[in-house]
């Protein structure tokens, strides 16, 4: 095989696409903010992969940009192309740098994996709920109200041997430290309901200080959902009948949207909430708030919550969720 | 590589032999040739491609505005189930393996037909009633659960549409597990005894792989959703969470096919791109034994890879660090693939056919494909990225900007072969280009939207997103009328296209050396193998002197 010369042509080139794909890899803008302890890792990661993904890029349309021109057929020209079938130190090479590429990123992409806390879900000394007894009951069966339920279970040492079933992402430091800060989740068709289980009042949307080591113990009442919110770069399912887990500090005040990201029902789209990260101050007068009103306005919730239907719980949410109360009643009574 | 003393038996004998080609109703009946079948997979799967395809524009109708106004937000999800289902299982695995493999891989590797022809048909035959009762479970509402069909939203949700669904799954996959045995047993024992195993062509390689997999993953994927149906209709609770069921399962029964389902999407595929390539190049495939190992190697490796579906849902820590490697390990091969057809083109004389256009459009498309899978096979991206329009936009890079360009090239190359006909090149170019556009401008501002926050099979979403949804809806509307030049094309050329000889592309396997299209058996006497199914510009042919070179490429 003819070598291609090592030019000072393809020298530039080669310096023309380093420079390119680094600058790429820092400038692409397709990432969202980062708001969590974890987001700027996943962006490391990314972004690296983008420089050596815009450079592999790079070299193999520019490859095949420049062979389709220069050996392309010419005018009456009938003949055969040259007839080489193999060249193993080019074929060792290019088996060898992606192998060595991946490597790499496989061992990068531990170390991130670890750093997040993917390594230890179920490694606090919390105790959460159990998904039989969280606050919105549909199941006749579940009789038992929330404050006697959730109160009892937070002082309640088995926690933690349960825990070990647990999956999702863990404290980053892999400490057996509580978290500062509880929520229970649970998905429903079509919204998430956030319980606070110390202060024993539940949202329609999730309120954390910033700075503060969250756990959020995630459960699903019917079906399979998935908690998402894209600026914190973490996603974990709510899966029935199994629990899971996501532990986070949000680092930048403000309010990013909670998506659900696994097909639910028909309204599965609809099924979007926020995340307002306060500062503490704010956050102590958002709970203050909650406990009064809802002790106020709710004594129906505190006592049976499971004579309520979703649809009569969620009706105070249903503006934020962007569908009505009837539609889920609807959506209920049709299974 | 070559054994040039044994010379060419003159296989076309002049006499018209009129029982020696079939009518156009034979390909309406229980036919057992492998190229009626083969045509019959092509065709019937182009039709369900039309089919999801209209599903796929009405879904990107109703993305062009933020809130569900099109149509239901029920019939969108039965559309998004069933375009995912239609497009797999009714089009790109029956086109690629059913349809291209039977009708070549007899032909290439010099058999009259298939091993087992009345397995054949009938594994053809058992695709037109899954189709049927997957269009007919929209009367029961659609299946709605998606193409992954997670329980418990496969368990309660359009009960009737939903068994439709996993009746229609197991009927095709009985079909692929019959093909595969079938390809399995032709390719081993039904060679030439002259066509030697590292002269075999680079698609019955692929097919070979390709049939290997399909015997090890389906019956997985039959057993899942076996007792899916048990657990909708008779009271079972495998996988119902509340009596004891465990609904993870599912999802690792699903995936352990799934996954592999991705290279039986893509397999057979490679192994078009590596015929068409050589032959329009005019060049010596480069890497014969580096491509034809990678497809073991893929094979091998896709068994274990299945959990990077599952990297956010209950899988342990190890789990999702173990799949997070295996994944990245598949990159390597297939890179080899990639940088092996890029370096097919150096030193060629390039025809820019449309088979070639397509080919090239493909591997232009692939490599992206293949970057962001690459991304999205670490655990840290993907618990970001997992279910959103990002991964929308890498399987439809994978599947359509590969699978289907593919699809494509093949049938430009082997039309003549296929009809008799050669196909008008000037629409093949306007197909061409009509589809790049599309599939870019439909896919790739897609990744932008899944980084940025928005879900995949969402029917409504966040009005942040609604001028990038805009856009790929556009690009849908291109994509959508970029058939009509290739319809137009396909139909007015099978009755009145130039007339092609028995080799028109001057290419090198065996298929070529028939007439166009081969009369029933195949050949009047078997053909020997004299060269190298990718034998350019070898043994002094690089002048293919007298032969009737039937199209040229200008
Ligand atoms: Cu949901
Ligand atoms: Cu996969």
């Amino acid at each position: 095989m003819k070598q291609i010369p090592v030019s000072l042509l393809t020298l530039t080139a080669g310096v023309a696409v380093t420079l390119i794909s680094l600058w790429v890899g820092q400038n692409h803008g397709l990432l969202p903010e980062q708001a969590s302890e974890q987001a700027p890792l996943v962006d490391g990661l990314f972004n690296v992969m983008m420089v050596i993904g815009t450079a592999l890029f790079l070299v193999v349309e520019g490859a095949l940009l420049y062979f389709l021109i220069v050996f392309r057929k010419r005018e009456g020209d009938e003949e055969d192309g040259i007839p080489i079938e193999e060249n193993l130190p080019l074929e060792a090479f290019w088996t060898a740098i992606p192998a060595i590429i991946v490597i790499g990123l496989g061992i990068y992409s531990v170390a991130v994996f670890q750093e997040m806390g993917g390594l230890s879900p179920g490694h606090t000394m919390m105790a959460h709920h159990s998904p039989k007894s969280t606050l919105v009951a549909q199941a006749p069966s579940n009789d038992s109200p929330i404050g006697g339920d959730v109160m009892p279970l937070l002082a309640d040492a088995e926690g933690v041997e349960e825990g070990e079933a647990k999956y999702g992402i863990g404290a980053a430091n892999q400490s057996s430290k509580p978290a500062d800060l509880v929520v229970n989740v649970t998905g429903i068709q079509f919204a998430w309901l956030f319980n606070y289980p110390e202060e024993n009042f539940m949202a329609g949307e999730l309120h954390v200080p910033v700075g503060a080591d969250v756990l959020l113990n995630l459960s699903a009442q019917d079906v399979i959902h998935s908690f998402w919110v894209p600026q914190f770069r973490l996603k974990q399912d709510a899966i029935p009948g199994e629990r899971t887990e996501l532990r986070f500090v949000a680092t930048k005040p403000g309010t990013y949207p909670v998506v659900c990201t696994e097909l639910c029902g028909s309204y599965h789209g609809g099924m979007r909430s926020q995340v307002v990260v306060h500062t503490p101050e704010e956050f102590g007068e958002w709970i203050e708030q909650n406990r009064v009103a809802q002790k106020d306005t709710n004594q129906t919730i505190a006592s049976n919550p499971a004579a309520m239907t979703p649809s009569e719980f969620l009706e105070p949410y249903s503006q934020e969720m962007g569908i009505t109360g009837d539609t889920i009643a609807q959506l209920h009574s049709h299974p | 590589m070559t054994q040039a003393e044994v010379s060419i038996p003159s296989h076309a004998t002049e006499h018209e032999h009129a029982h020696k080609a079939w009518k156009w109703y034979d390909y309406f009946t229980f036919n057992v040739d492998h190229k009626v079948i083969g045509i019959q997979y092509l065709v019937t799967s182009f039709v369900f491609y039309l089919i999801g395809g209209l599903m796929a524009v009405a879904m990107r109708t109703e993305l062009a505005t933020p809130d569900p106004d099109f149509i239901d937000p029920s019939l969108y999800n039965a559309f998004l189930t069933n375009h995912g289902t239609i497009m797999i299982f009714l089009w790109i695995v029956p086109a690629a393996i059913g349809g291209f493999g039977n009708f070549l891989v007899p032909l290439m590797i010099g058999a009259r037909d298939m091993a087992f022809p009345k397995l054949n048909a009938i594994a053809y035959w058992l695709n037109p009633p899954a189709g049927l009762l997957l269009l007919g479970s929209f009367f029961f509402g659609g299946a709605q659960a998606g193409w992954t069909s997670y329980p418990p939203l496969s368990e309660i949700t359009a009960n009737v549409a939903q068994s439709m669904w996993i009746l229609a799954i197991v009927l095709v996959g009985t079909s692929s597990i019959l093909g595969s045995v079938n390809f399995i047993v032709t390719i081993i024992k039904m060679r030439v005894p002259s066509l030697k195993w590292d002269e075999l062509p680079l698609f019955c390689w692929a097919i070979l792989a390709t049939s290997l997999l399909a015997l090890c993953s389906t019956p997985v994927l039959a057993a899942g959703l076996t007792l899916l149906l048990f657990d909708i209709n008779f009271g079972t609770s495998f996988f119902k969470p509340d009596e004891g069921g465990n609904v993870v399962m599912y999802q690792h029964l699903f995936w352990f096919y799934s996954h592999p389902a991705v290279y039986l999407m893509i397999l057979p595929i490679f192994g078009i791109m590596s015929e068409v390539i050589p032959v329009h190049a005019r060049k010596p495939i480069f890497g014969y034994k580096a491509i034809a190992y990678s497809s073991l190697a893929i094979c091998v490796v896709g068994l274990f890879v299945w959990v990077h579906h599952m990297f956010t849902s209950g899988t342990p820590p190890w789990m999702r660090l173990f799949f997070t490697i295996s994944t990245l390990i598949v990159a390597v091969p297939t890179g080899v693939k990639i940088f092996s057809w890029v370096a097919t083109l150096w030193g060629g004389k390039i025809r820019f056919t449309s088979a070639m256009l397509f080919a090239v459009g493909l591997l232009a498309m692939f490599v992206l494909g293949g970057l962001s899978g690459v991304t999205l096979g670490t655990a840290p991206v993907d618990i970001h990225v997992h279910d959103t329009y990002y991964v929308v936009a890498h399987f439809h890079y994978v599947l359509f900007g590969g699978s289907v360009f593919g699809i494509y090239a093949g049938i430009y190359h082997w039309y003549p072969k296929m009809t008799g006909r050669m196909m008008n090149e000037t629409l093949g170019r306007i197909h061409f280009v009509m589809t790049f556009i599309g599939t870019n401008l439909t896919f790739l501002p897609m990744h932008q939207l899944g980084l940025q926050g928005m879900p995949r099979r969402v029917a409504m979403y966040d009005p942040q997103f609604a001028t990038v949804n805009q856009l790929c809806t556009i690009g849908a509307f291109v994509l959508a009328f970029s058939t009509v030049p290739f319809l137009i094309n396909a139909i007015w050329s099978w009755s009145r296209g130039e007339k092609a000889s028995g080799n028109p592309w001057n290419a090198l396997t065996l298929e070529w050396t028939t007439d166009s299209p081969p009369m029933i058996e195949n050949w009047e006497v078997l053909p020997v193998v004299t060269n190298g199914p990718y034998a350019y510009g070898m043994n002094g042919r690089s002048a293919p002197a007298e032969e009737e070179v039937a199209v040229s490429s200008r």
